[in-house]
Parts: structure tokens; C-alpha cells; sequence
């Protein structure tokens, strides 16, 4: 029936009968864009939540910056970080290259700028006068801006699950500086995305599919989840 | 105050629009030229993966002078080692000149996928070093005509301190025997290429099954894993041709050479269920012909100061 319904069925194979590589991979997977998405997070919506409130010299400039880093190629990502890691670079004494740190470190340069840029557009959508009215009733400036924070909730939420998307879509990158190392057939620095690439170039496609199903469902079920959250936050806001 | 405003608004919606504008602008900018040209010269793209890279194309024909002969795409499946030593640079602008006809677009994976792609019928002409992979797939009836093009060779490389203390050994199951001894750092293709087979049959013939955390995968190419050996200070088999290619980029230093059985038999073979049975017919004929033979022969010796492959169309293996 052809390669394509063929390598579905081998896929489905694959993820009911627990086939150990499939797991370990799909579990460094969650681990390194997961990782990324947190750290990209703390940092992040600081960020989009100070360009958001704050008007400076140079504000355009920053927020062009963080525009810019919604269009970062992550293969350039990729590149920069592996230079920095490389034996003969900066970095490389910390022996980082090939690991699941340095995944780490470039998916959130990927995650990072797109939590940012998004709580920035989430954040300035909320009406100044909630965050002047809170002030007005006695709040400091801290907690105001975290009422403000609270608003601008469903956006965020949007904006945490694309950068965790980016990451834990991206190929290129992690490719180059975690190198889809395993052990005997245990997996070490292998990812969903470059265990596919590798295993569609040794015309192992029922292997890669396995991969691919286990992404789109994930994507299903992220999404599922946003978008009932979305509705839930709506619906009680409508009923307040 | 509230005009303001919307003047605000209106001229950041403005904003948005030239910003979608300029989008729509540089997406016509990119397909027109290839709808609007009418010739067949589209830009290259291959249908397997994002690393796959296609040699240039020679766009020797004077636009409007000369009748456009239809052409037909041919699919050229082949290895990354042949695609990184650069040969298809050298090859594929000749065929093209004898050939007019084909636009030939070269897919460059792995021997695996290239015989898979075979076997699907994606490629037309396989040019892959696997050789008991491909006397399967021969046996299996998906290939039509398969003959010896060339040889090159492979060489063990690894860190100058060379922990398993292998250099100058003239037997590669000895030093894979050696490696394996000391536990050296070794990093496997991994990826069922010709390289990876060959990796395999040394270790069988070394009567080995290397296991352990000193034997790595990498899962990628000849000039990736070449990268993370060299940053991991491992040893690995390598393609002599990519080993060249890269050397300056790399600390690892030949350390294994000229065993008999680290030689690389290239055969080109022709696909069964071809798209385009004709060309890929043509292009077995050119490519074991004298002409094609000659510049294999001669291909890296202005580069590197030797040639990388010996051709061998013809002659008895």
C-alpha cells in the first residue's frame, strides 16, 4: 500500500509497543525546549513587560531588537552558539558542545525573544487606565504592574506556548550543537526533530514517522489545552 | 486629544499595511521570476530534506537565441561524502554539456536513503558505495543496470595523542582492535551510509561488537561527524575526500591508512521504477565513458595535490 500508509502503521507499531529509543528521545525533547521555554519565560516577560510600560530613549530601538528576534534564523542561532562552545571558542573550556545544556542554551534564543515580543503586545493591549486606576485605589507600583500582568494573561499563555513551539520545533540548531549523539542505541543528545532528519536519512522512515506523529500530537494536545484555557479565563470573565 | 489618538491608530494600522505590503512585494519578487521566465530552469529544489544540496547549474544556453529544448528533470541520488569532496561540481556541469536535455538535481544522503530512494522510485540514477546493500537491492529487482565507476578510500583519523596508540598501522581491524582495547573515544556514522557498512564490516572482521560509552552515534554526515570528533577529540572511519576537504578546519590527523580493505567501491545503478528511465540510462553510459573517467581521475589534484577517487569503470573489482 506504499511507503507512506506503511510507515505510519510501523509508527504506531513503534509508539504502542514502548520502544525505549522512541521514549528517550521524545523525553529529551520535552526536556530541552522545556528548559528553554522556563528560562526563556523568567526572562522574557520581564522584558516584554517593561517595553510594554516603559517609554525611554532608545525604546525603538530595543523593541526593533526584539522584533528582530522574532525572525532569528535559528540556524544562525545554531552557528553563533556553536562557535561560542567550540573547543577553539570563547567557551570552550567549559566542554558544553554536545550536550543537552547546549541545546538548552540555543532554543532559548529562539524561545526567549518570542515570549518576549508577544507579552510586549499583551501587556500594552491592556487599557492604561487599569494599571492608573489601580494606582489611584492605593496599589503600588509593583502590584499594578503585576494586575496588569494578570490581564494580559491569555496572551501570554499564547506566547509561552509559541516559544515553546519554536523550540521544540527546531532543527538546525540543536543539530549542530547537541550533534544527535547516542550510545548504543540510547539515546544522548538526540531530539525528536533531529532523530527524524537522521533516521529519514538512513531511509528509516517508519522510525522517523513514529517522531513526527509524536509531534503533531503534542502540538494537538498544547493547542487543546491553550484553547480551553483561553475559553475558561473568557467565560469567567464574562460572568464577573 | 482623542484625534490624536486616532491619528495614532490610523497611522500605525498604516504601519501594518506597508509591513504586509512589503511581505506580499518580496513573495511576488521570489515566485515571478520562475513562473514568468517559461523555461524550465526553475530554481532547484529536492523533495527530500532541507539538508540536501544541489550542485550548481550550468545556464550555458544563450537565453533567446536558441530553441528551448524541453527538459526533464533528472534525479541524481547519491552520497554526502560524494557531495562534500565537491566532484559533483566537476561532473555535473560536464553532463550537463554532453546532455542538454536533463536538468540534473542531485539528492545527497546517506546510501541508505539514496538505494530507498530507488526503491520508491524518487531518483532515476543511484551513484552509492554500499556494495552488499546494493547486490540486495540489485537481487530485489529494483535496479535496472549497475556499473564499477571509481574508488576512493578511507582512513582512520583521531587526536594527535592518539590514545589507542594505533598510528602507522597498516591493518584496520588491528586498530579498530586497538580502540576498542583502550576504550578510545569512537564516533559511528551510525546512519546505514557506505561509509557506516564499512565501519561495520571492520568491526565484524575485528570480531568485535563495540559497545560502551567509548562508541558514539552520531546519526549525520561524513563532515558533521568529522566536526564532533574532532571537538570531542575522538577517532572515526572517514572518507579520505571529505577528511581533505575539511582538514583545516580540523585538528585530527590520518592515523590509519592504505589497508586494502578500507577501499571504496562506487557503482552507479540504474533505477527500476525511474521517472525518467532515459536519462538516468544516459547518465550511466556518460559516466562509465572515457571523457567522464578521465576528469574523475584528475578531480582534486589541483585542490589537494592528489586525486580523491581512482576511476575504475570497466575493469575487474
Amino acid at each position: 500500500m506504499g511507503v507512506f500508509w506503511d510507515s505510519i502503521k510501523q509508527a504506531v507499531e513503534l509508539l504502542f509497543t514502548g520502544d525505549a529509543f522512541v521514549y528517550e528521545v521524545m523525553w529529551m525533547s520535552l526536556r530541552v525546549a522545556g528548559s528553554a521555554t522556563l528560562l526563556g519565560m523568567v526572562v522574557g516577560i520581564p522584558i516584554g513587560t517593561w517595553l510594554a510600560l516603559k517609554r525611554f530613549w532608545g525604546w525603538g530601538a530595543a523593541a526593533t531588537v526584539l522584533n528582530v528576534g522574532l525572525m532569528l534564523p535559528p540556524v544562525v542561532v545554531g552557528l553563533f552558539v556553536f562557535l561560542l562552545l567550540s573547543r577553539q571558542g570563547p567557551l570552550g573550556p567549559l566542554g558544553l558542545l554536545y550536550s543537552p545544556t547546549a541545546m538548552i542554551i540555543a532554543e532559548f534564543f529562539i524561545a526567549a525573544p518570542v515570549i518576549a515580543a508577544i507579552t510586549m503586545g499583551g501587556v500594552a493591549s491592556v487599557p492604561k487606565d487599569v494599571r492608573l486606576q489601580a494606582m489611584g485605589l492605593g496599589a503600588s507600583r509593583r502590584q499594578s504592574t503585576w494586575l496588569v500582568i494578570r490581564e494580559a494573561r491569555v496572551t501570554l499563555l499564547a506566547g509561552i506556548v509559541a516559544g515553546f513551539g519554536a523550540a521544540i520545533s527546531e532543527v538546525g540548531a540543536v543539530m549542530m550543537v547537541g550533534g544527535n549523539i547516542s550510545i548504543g542505541g540510547h539515546n544522548l543528545t538526540g531530539t525528536m526533530t533531529t532523530a527524524t532528519m537522521a533516521k529519514v536519512r538512513q531511509g528509516d522512515y517508519a522510525m522517523a514517522m513514529a517522531f513526527g506523529l509524536i509531534l503533531l500530537l503534542l502540538a494537538f494536545v498544547i493547542t487543546f489545552l491553550l484553547t480551553r484555557t483561553q475559553q475558561g479565563i473568557r467565560r469567567r470573565w464574562l460572568q464577573s | 486629544m482623542r484625534v490624536v489618538e486616532k491619528m495614532r491608530a490610523m497611522r500605525s494600522d498604516r504601519n501594518l499595511w506597508l509591513a504586509a505590503l512589503l511581505v506580499l512585494v518580496i513573495a511576488l519578487a521570489v515566485a515571478l521570476p520562475t513562473a514568468g521566465c517559461g523555461e524550465e530552469e526553475e530554481t532547484t529544489t529536492t523533495a527530500a530534506q532541507s539538508s540536501t544540496t544541489v550542485a550548481p547549474e550550468t545556464t550555458t544556453t544563450a537565453p533567446q537565441t536558441t530553441t528551448t529544448v524541453a527538459k526533464s528533470d533528472l534525479i541524481l541520488a547519491s552520497t554526502t561524502s560524494t557531495q562534500d569532496s565537491g566532484l559533483f561540481d566537476v561532473l555535473i556541469p560536464a553532463f550537463s554539456e554532453a546532455y542538454p536535455q536533463y536538468t540534473v538535481k542531485v539528492v545527497a544522503v546517506g546510501s541508505g536513503e539514496a538505494l530507498k530512494l530507488g526503491e520508491t522510485g524518487d531518483a532515476d540514477v543511484l551513484l552509492v558505495h554500499s556494495p552488499a546493500a546494493e547486490e540486495e537491492f540489485m537481487a530485489n529487482g529494483y535496479g535496472v543496470e549497475r556499473e564499477a565507476v571509481m574508488y576512493n578510500d578511507f582512513i582512520i583519523v583521531g587526536p594527535a595523542e592518539d590514545p589507542a596508540k594505533i598510528k602507522g598501522m597498516t591493518d584496520a581491524s588491528d586498530a579498530f582492535t586497538a580502540i576498542a582495547a583502550a576504550e578510545a573515544l569512537f564516533f559511528s556514522r551510525g546512519d546505514d551510509s557506505g561509509t557506516h557498512n564499512k565501519e561495520k564490516a571492520i568491526w565484524k572482521e575485528a570480531g568485535i561488537t563495540p559497545e560502551g560509552d567509548w562508541y558514539q552515534t552520531t546519526g549525520q554526515g561524513m563532515g558533521e561527524t568529522l566536526t564532533i570528533t574532532d571537538q570531542k577529540s575522538g577517532n572515526t572511519l572517514a572518507d579520505r575526500g571529505t577528511y581533505l576537504s575539511k582538514k583545516d578546519t580540523l585538528s585530527l590527523e590520518i592515523l590509519v591508512e592504505g589497508d586494502k580493505a578500507l577501499f571504496n567501491q562506487y557503482h552507479v545503478i540504474t533505477v527500476a521504477e525511474a521517472t525518467n528511465p532515459q536519462g538516468g540510462t544516459d547518465f550511466l553510459n556518460w559516466i562509465i565513458s572515457a571523457p567522464a573517467q578521465e576528469l574523475i581521475g584528475t578531480f582534486g589534484i589541483e585542490e589537494f595535490g592528489q586525486p580523491l577517487f581512482v576511476p575504475n569503470a570497466g575493469q575487474a573489482e
